[in-house]
C-alpha cells in the first residue's frame, strides 16, 4: 500500500507531496529528498546505461528495511516519487506502473487547469484525487 | 474536417480582440504582441505536457527539435514541417511553406506587416512547449512571402 507520493518539480523543489499516516511525516519528506539524488544518477546515466533508455518509469529506487521507494521522470522533468510498504509484497510492478500513469493523467490534466501557474503547488481537488488512487492501491 | 477551421477563426477573433482592447499606446509599442506570445507560452506548456505523456525520453535537444517538427506540428496544423537547418550551435530554422494561419490571408505584399501579429500566438506556443521540455530559448519569426 502506498504511504507517501510526492510530485517535483524541475528545479527539484516539491510541488505536491502527501502522506497516509499523517504521523511523522517528516520521516517520508526526507525519503523523498534523498530519493532525488538518486533519480538524477538514473537519467544521467541513460545515456550510457544498458537498460531501456527510453522509458518514463524508473522502477525501484532504492529499498530500505520498511519501505520501497519508486521513481518516475516525464519528459518535462517533472519528477514522481512513490514511497511504498515493504510488508505488502503483493504489488507487482505492472501495478506500480499503472499507478505513475494514473498520477501522470493527472498531473498533465492540472498543467491545463488555466487557473494555475506552472510552478505553484497544487492545491485543488487533485488532492482528493490522490487520496483515493493511494487508497485504491492497497485494495486492488 | 470543422475542427481546423474552429482554430483558425478562433485566432483570428482572438488577434483582433487583442488589438481591439488595447489603449492608445500600446498599439504602436508591440505590447499586444507580447500579449499573444504570452498566451501562447502557456498554452505551449499544457499541450507539451499532453503530448510528451505517452512518447519515449529525448535523448538530446535534436531530438527534441525533431518532435516539434513532425509530431508537435501535425497535431497543432495537421502538416510537418517543411525544412529543418541548424547550425548545431543553438539556432535552429524551422520552414514552413503552407502556414495554416496565413493561407486565408490574400497572397501579395498588401498584407505582410500584418502577418507578425498573426504569428505571435504560434512563436510563444513553441517557446512555451521548449521551456516545459527545459529548454530556455528565444523564438522569432519571419514571413518572406505570402502565404508561407
Amino acid at each position: 500500500m502506498a504511504v507517501c507520493v510526492a510530485v517535483i518539480a524541475k528545479e527539484n523543489y516539491p510541488l505536491y507531496i502527501r502522506s497516509i499516516p499523517t504521523e511523522n511525516e517528516l520521516k517520508f519528506h526526507y525519503m523523498v529528498h534523498t530519493s532525488l539524488d538518486v533519480v538524477d544518477e538514473k537519467i544521467s546515466a541513460m545515456g550510457k546505461a544498458l537498460v531501456d533508455q527510453r522509458e518514463l518509469y524508473l522502477g525501484l529506487l532504492y529499498p530500505t528495511e520498511d519501505y520501497k521507494v519508486y521513481g518516475y521522470v516525464t519528459n518535462s522533468k517533472v519528477k514522481f516519487v512513490m514511497v511504498v510498504d515493504s510488508s505488502n509484497t503483493a504489488l507487482r510492478d505492472n501495478e506500480i506502473r499503472s499507478m505513475f500513469r494514473k498520477l501522470h493523467n493527472s498531473y498533465t490534466d492540472v498543467m491545463c487547469n488555466p487557473f494555475y501557474n506552472p510552478g505553484d503547488r497544487i492545491q485543488s481537488r487533485w488532492t482528493k484525487r490522490m487520496l483515493r488512487v493511494l487508497a485504491s492501491s492497497g485494495h486492488s | 474536417m470543422a475542427d481546423e477551421a474552429l482554430f483558425l477563426l478562433l485566432h483570428n477573433e482572438m488577434v483582433s480582440g487583442v488589438y481591439k482592447s488595447a489603449e492608445q499606446g500600446e498599439v504602436e509599442n508591440g505590447r499586444c504582441i507580447t500579449k499573444l506570445e504570452n498566451m501562447g507560452f502557456r498554452v505551449g506548456q499544457g499541450l507539451i505536457e499532453r503530448f510528451t505523456k505517452d512518447t519515449a525520453r529525448f535523448k538530446d535537444e535534436l531530438d527534441i527539435m525533431k518532435f516539434i517538427c513532425k509530431d508537435f506540428w501535425t497535431t497543432v496544423f495537421k502538416k510537418q514541417i517543411d525544412n529543418l537547418r541548424t547550425n548545431h550551435q543553438g539556432i535552429y530554422v524551422l520552414q514552413d511553406n503552407k502556414f495554416r494561419l496565413l493561407t486565408q490571408m490574400s497572397a501579395g505584399k498588401q498584407y505582410l506587416e500584418h502577418a507578425s501579429k498573426y504569428l505571435a500566438f504560434t512563436c510563444g506556443l513553441i517557446r512555451g512547449g521548449l521551456s516545459n521540455l527545459g529548454i530556455k530559448s528565444i523564438v522569432t519569426a519571419e514571413v518572406s512571402s505570402m502565404p508561407a
